[in-house]
């Protein structure tokens, strides 16, 4: 809502200090966006006549003018501009003028010939409007005056004020006057109405086929009206609130639209003189509004329709172009109605139109302002239509849905200072209430009863009246007080952990990737994924991201891709991030999982991180690598799992994929569900003393065939050299010469050790041979 | 024979400094040492000849002077173990000069991303503060998201969240009714129906919303929100909380304010601005009084608790403190932009 402050200061003296006022507005809810200034009158811009044209055959762009500014001297200036004829009065800006640009004018010539100062566009003398051509002025304005002086402009600042949902009396002057004179202890003072006595009776009938849809529609008959331009100050004003003249009826519809917040309508009586209907459109309806552009309806539209229900306008959005008013117009049925906001909502989406009439109405007007708007519109018309005759008998349509004049919610003390921290009596309340036109009554024990204006349809229950007090107070009044939490502020331990996993992660090397989690359709598929257990969106802002990931791998692909493709080089990103996979509930089976990838790397990157990940979090898991989990490489991966709990996988992605996201080279990758991994509680390890005995070392050479993992001789090995083995490390594997094919060489050192003795030779030969025995039950040859 | 013996000393002395005279390495030194000290050693040769004297002055004579020979070798031997093992020293110094500035590119500690290390900055300092961090689903209801959250099917303000909807499917047939979470809020719904007051706590995550990306919007961004739910919390302690906790984040130069708003959830409501000082306000985030229909969704019953809530965007915050021209620059996941954030 942009509010003038010249016009502001009608409804109470607030004063010139607008930087003041901004604060204030802004600090009782009405936050200032931005504050303009317009209106500041440039010196040494006269009116002038033009007094003859002329083009000049080598500059064919521009005109020469010659122009009169009241002293009888004949200057010539160059122009751009083509749209002034001889007898035009005109602004003209002498040299050496400055322009609110900061440009100055100079005698600048053309082909030799100096020009005497410019004419000036509505735009560059700042006073907004057309930039397209000259500004032409009013023929009877005297020549030689400052064009400001005799267009009565001055200085202003226009506040953007940012109304929030909840003032919806705030989309106009008399809301916005009314909030910020209480908060400033000033006087209010409401707009003139006319006081002429109503002319003969002259009623239009109506019928309110949807009353829920519009609980009351008044038509007021006026007529002695001269169609015709507005006065200069309703122009300015319209213009500084950005809206073009149109002429002195639908002007004073705007304005008073502005000042009391009430959209209203005149239309021609003659196009209505039969009467209305107010229903709702028939599917495939449609009409074309005042903007010229062809509605389509549907049966949750509501239309105001002629006698002959042949429709005139949308309800509360726009009005159709055939009963506009025009020049020739002479009597007009002024509407004044109440719709019911959803509804109003609903086809401002549904038709993509949004007008200053709908945006009232959406917020919700005020029901009972039909006295007051009436009387306004006719004070403004009479200024320029003298002979306005105001007609008694108007309709009024008025629905039992219609919302009460008065609302009366209930309050207590007691809640007011629960929730703001100040102790407040109702006199107290009374009195920051009393001045927006709410009435608190004192139903003693620390009780009241608020009576709620019409205009304020947001205050229904009594925390809406507890807020009304806060802004009234002053937000900055109620104090700061930090509570004592008795909370002990601290992570879970799962959320600790997953602290400590992402530590892990970084200092292995890979930094951290945040990839959309929409996916294109087929990402998941060319990942090697199960795209059909996807969720998609009904709504994407584009159908390349459409679906929801079930895998983290697509986005680090990619990822990966637009690396490789920028020459990056060492690419190692991980993700931490919600996954959602299709369930069997309303809701998917979300969780976070980790995903790590090392381009350049093979399987052997994956199962180091693994064994980096997996001892730093003390999370085990076996290495399943019966069959390739999907989307990996079909010989170099594995899935970790408990039994049948899935904790991840391991291993290069397939090389399939990678050709299908344009990756070149390997890459490395390791999966797990951060949730399981960070919910798990660690053991809390107990202390054992280390053996004061020394220790035993021996290397064992197994021959293994390619076919059998080297995990089951490993664990072959442990079982078989029993609890007197304290490490056990492959240290050496050897693949050629003097081997037998398709089998390699697994070489480990084994440490034995007992906590209570020193081992016999005996007894170490003796767990040599149970390994070897145990290997050999592997399939193991001892080398 | 003593003048003899004397004469033999002096000799077998000059011949031993001489050959330790001659060492040139700690080797030989080792085996000079070996040779002179040892039982078979000139001297020590010499000293069993002592026996053979009778005479007790001479014999005294005779073995100071053996005393003093076999001290003054080792005096030399020691100086000259010393001078070869520093020599050496030296020259094994001298010899394995390593340039350090000879190094291959080193393995990199990898990158938080600078929307994570916001929000842990943003966690500790609330952790500091008396506050838990919860967590919950992105995917949510529209119970959770909207409903109760104060905000009705058919309620205006729904359409200012430009909310992302899920396709209906065999598990949710309803339309409209999962949607991509527009706002942290929802975890405020579940926190208080799984919890008991008193609730001092935070929750960060990613929220979505329909908004075609541009430099300072993206459809998938990141909040933080706080909830307090006890008994006698009052605006004074909304207010002093977003200030404590702007002194606490931003630096005790910054100072808050909050001024009146509107949000379906809160009321009152406020939005809240930081100010460093002598500089311009900025717009941080809202908040507001718990809504009395919020805590009754939540379980919670509004006549004997009150709370405050509040929560503004994490992204603008890492844009803003790494100086980051477009927000979109932070999700392309190029690794020239992720390393430059330590």
């Amino acid at each position: 809502m942009k509010i003038l402050l010249s016009w502001l200061n009608e409804f109470a003296d607030f004063g010139n200090d607008h930087l003041a006022l901004a604060d204030a507005l802004t600090a009782s809810g009405l936050a200032v966006e931005s504050i303009e200034h317009v209106g500041g009158r440039v010196e040494g811009v006269v009116v002038a006549r033009v007094l003859r044209v002329e083009r000049h055959p080598d500059a064919e762009k521009v005109r020469r003018v010659w122009v009169d500014a009241g002293d009888g001297i004949e200057r010539h200036v160059w122009c751009g501009a083509s749209n002034m004829v001889a007898g035009d009065l005109v602004p003209l800006a002498a040299l050496d003028t400055t322009m609110p640009d900061g440009r100055t004018i100079l005698r600048r010539g053309i082909l030799g010939i100096d020009s005497e100062g410019m004419l000036c566009s509505a735009t560059e003398l700042g006073l907004g409007g057309d930039a397209g051509g000259i500004l032409i002025l009013r023929a009877d304005l005297p020549l030689g005056v400052n064009v400001f002086d005799a267009l009565g402009v001055h200085p202003d600042v226009v506040f953007d004020l940012d109304v929030t949902r909840n003032r919806p009396d705030c989309n106009g002057y008399l809301g916005v006057a009314r909030d910020l004179a209480a908060r400033m202890g000033l006087q209010l003072r409401h707009p003139a109405l006319d006081t002429t006595p109503l002319a003969g009776e002259r009623g239009v009938p109506v019928t309110v086929e949807s009353p829920e849809r519009c609980p009351r529609f008044s038509i007021t008959v006026m007529t002695g009206i001269t169609v015709g331009p507005s006065p200069d100050w309703i122009v300015r004003r319209l213009a500084d609130a950005g809206m073009r003249s149109i002429n002195n009826v639908v002007d004073v519809s705007n304005l008073v639209n502005l000042e009391l917040n009430q959209p209203n309508h005149a239309y021609d009586l003659s196009a209505v003189a039969d009467g209305f209907v107010v229903r709702t459109a028939v599917d495939g309806e449609s009409m074309v509004t005042l903007d010229g552009a062809e509605r389509l309806l549907g049966p949750d539209d509501l239309l105001i329709c002629d006698a002959v229900r042949r429709p005139v306008g949308i309800a509360g959005i726009m009005g159709g172009r055939d009963s506009e008013v025009t020049d020739a117009t002479t009597a007009i049925a002024l509407e004044i109605a109440y719709f019911e906001p959803g509804g109003i909502a609903r086809s401002v989406s549904r038709l993509a139109l949004r007008t200053e009439a709908s945006l009232r109405f959406e917020r919700g007007v005020d029901p009972h302002n039909v006295e007051t708007v009436v009387g306004r519109f006719a004070m403004l018309l009479r200024e320029t239509c003298p002979s306005l005759a105001v007609h008694a008998g108007g309709t009024d349509v008025v629905s039992v849905t219609l919302p009460p004049r008065e609302r009366p919610v209930a309050l207590r003390c007691s809640q007011v200072s629960r929730t703001l921290g100040v102790d407040v009596d109702v006199a107290r309340i009374a009195s920051l209430l009393n001045p927006i036109g709410f009435v608190v009554s004192d139903e003693g024990e620390g009780r009241a009863t608020v009576v709620v204006p019409s205009w304020r349809s947001d205050c229904t229950e009594e925390i809406d009246l507890i807020e009304e007090i806060a802004r009234h107070v002053g937000y900055d009044a109620l104090g700061k007080a930090v509570p004592k939490s008795p909370v002990h502020g601290r992570l879970t331990p799962a959320q600790q952990r997953r602290r400590l996993l992402r530590e892990v992660v970084l200092s292995l090397g890979a930094s951290e990737a945040m990839p959309n989690p929409f996916l294109a359709p087929g990402d998941l598929a060319d990942a090697g994924a199960d795209e059909s257990a996807a969720l998609r969106l009904s709504n994407p802002l584009v159908a390349e991201e459409s679906i929801l990931r079930t895998s983290l791998r697509p986005g680090l692909l990619k990822a990966i891709a637009h690396n490789q493709s920028h020459r990056n080089v060492d690419v190692a990103l991980f993700e931490l991030g919600h996954v959602y996979p299709q369930g069997s509930d309303v809701l998917p089976g979300e969780f976070q999982s980790l995903c790590l990838m090392f381009a350049g790397h093979d399987a052997a990157k994956a199962v180091d991180v693994w064994s980096q990940v997996s001892d730093a979090l003390d999370v085990g898991a076996q290495v399943d690598s019966t069959a390739a989990p999907a989307g990996y490489h079909p010989t170099r991966s594995a899935t970790l799992r408990r039994g049948k709990t899935v904790l991840g996988a391991m291993g290069e992605i397939d090389p399939v994929v990678l050709r299908r996201y344009g990756i070149d080279g390997r890459v490395a990758c390791l999966e797990l569900n951060a949730d399981i991994v960070c919910n798990e509680e660690p053991k809390i390890p107990v202390a054992k003393s280390v053996s004061r005995f020394p220790s035993s070392d021996f290397d064992l050479a197994f021959v293994l065939d390619e076919g059998t993992p080297a995990g089951v001789l490993t664990r072959a090995l442990r079982q078989g050299g029993g609890a007197l083995v304290v490490s056990l490390d492959l240290f050496d594997v050897y693949r050629g010469a003097g081997l037998p094919t398709g089998a390699r060489s697994l070489a480990y050192r084994l440490r034995v050790q007992a906590d209570d003795r020193t081992l016999t030779d005996a007894e170490v030969a003796g767990v040599r041979e149970a390994c070897i025995a145990a290997a050999t039950k592997a399939g193991a040859a001892l080398r | 024979m003593s003048d003899d013996l004397e004469a033999l000393i002096r000799s077998a002395l000059a011949r031993a400094l001489e050959s330790i005279g001659s060492v040139d390495d700690s080797e030989s030194m080792r085996a000079v040492a070996a040779e002179l000290t040892g039982k078979k050693g000139p001297l020590a040769e010499l000293r069993a000849r002592l026996g053979g004297i009778d005479d007790i002055e001479q014999k005294r004579r005779v073995g100071k002077a053996l005393a003093e020979a076999t001290a003054e070798m080792e005096q030399a031997l020691e100086v000259k173990s010393q001078t070869v093992s520093d020599r050496e020293m030296r020259d094994r110094i001298a010899a394995e000069r390593m340039d350090l500035t000879e190094m291959l590119t080193p393995p990199r500690r990898g990158r938080s991303h600078i929307v994570t290390q916001a929000m842990q900055r943003l966690e500790d300092v609330f952790v500091g503060m008396g506050f838990e961090v919860a967590e919950g689903p992105e995917v949510e209801t529209d119970f959770y998201n909207f409903e109760a959250l104060n905000m009705p099917k058919s309620h205006p303000a729904r359409s200012e969240f430009d909310t992302m909807f899920i396709e209906p499917h065999a598990a949710a047939p309803e339309p409209n009714s999962v949607l991509l979470r527009t706002h942290t809020s929802p975890v405020q719904i579940r926190l208080m129906q799984r919890s008991k007051p008193p609730i001092y706590a935070v929750m960060p995550g990613r929220v979505f919303r329909r908004d075609t990306p541009d430099a300072t919007h993206m459809p998938v961004f990141h909040q933080i929100e706080g909830l307090v739910v006890d008994k006698g919390i009052t605006f004074a302690h909304l207010a002093g909380t977003i200030e404590a906790f702007t002194k606490a984040f931003f630096g005790s130069d910054f100072t808050s304010r909050l001024r009146p708003s509107f949000f379906p959830f809160t009321e009152p409501s406020a939005e809240f601005d930081i100010r460093q000082k002598d500089g311009a306000w900025i717009e941080l985030g809202g908040c507001g009084m718990v809504h009395p229909n919020v805590l009754r969704a939540g379980g919670i019953d509004p006549e004997e608790y009150t709370g405050f809530a509040f929560g503004f965007g994490i992204d603008r915050m890492a844009k803003e403190r790494h100086a980051v021209a477009d927000i979109r620059e932070m999700y392309t996941n190029d690794l020239r932009f992720l390393r430059q954030f330590r």
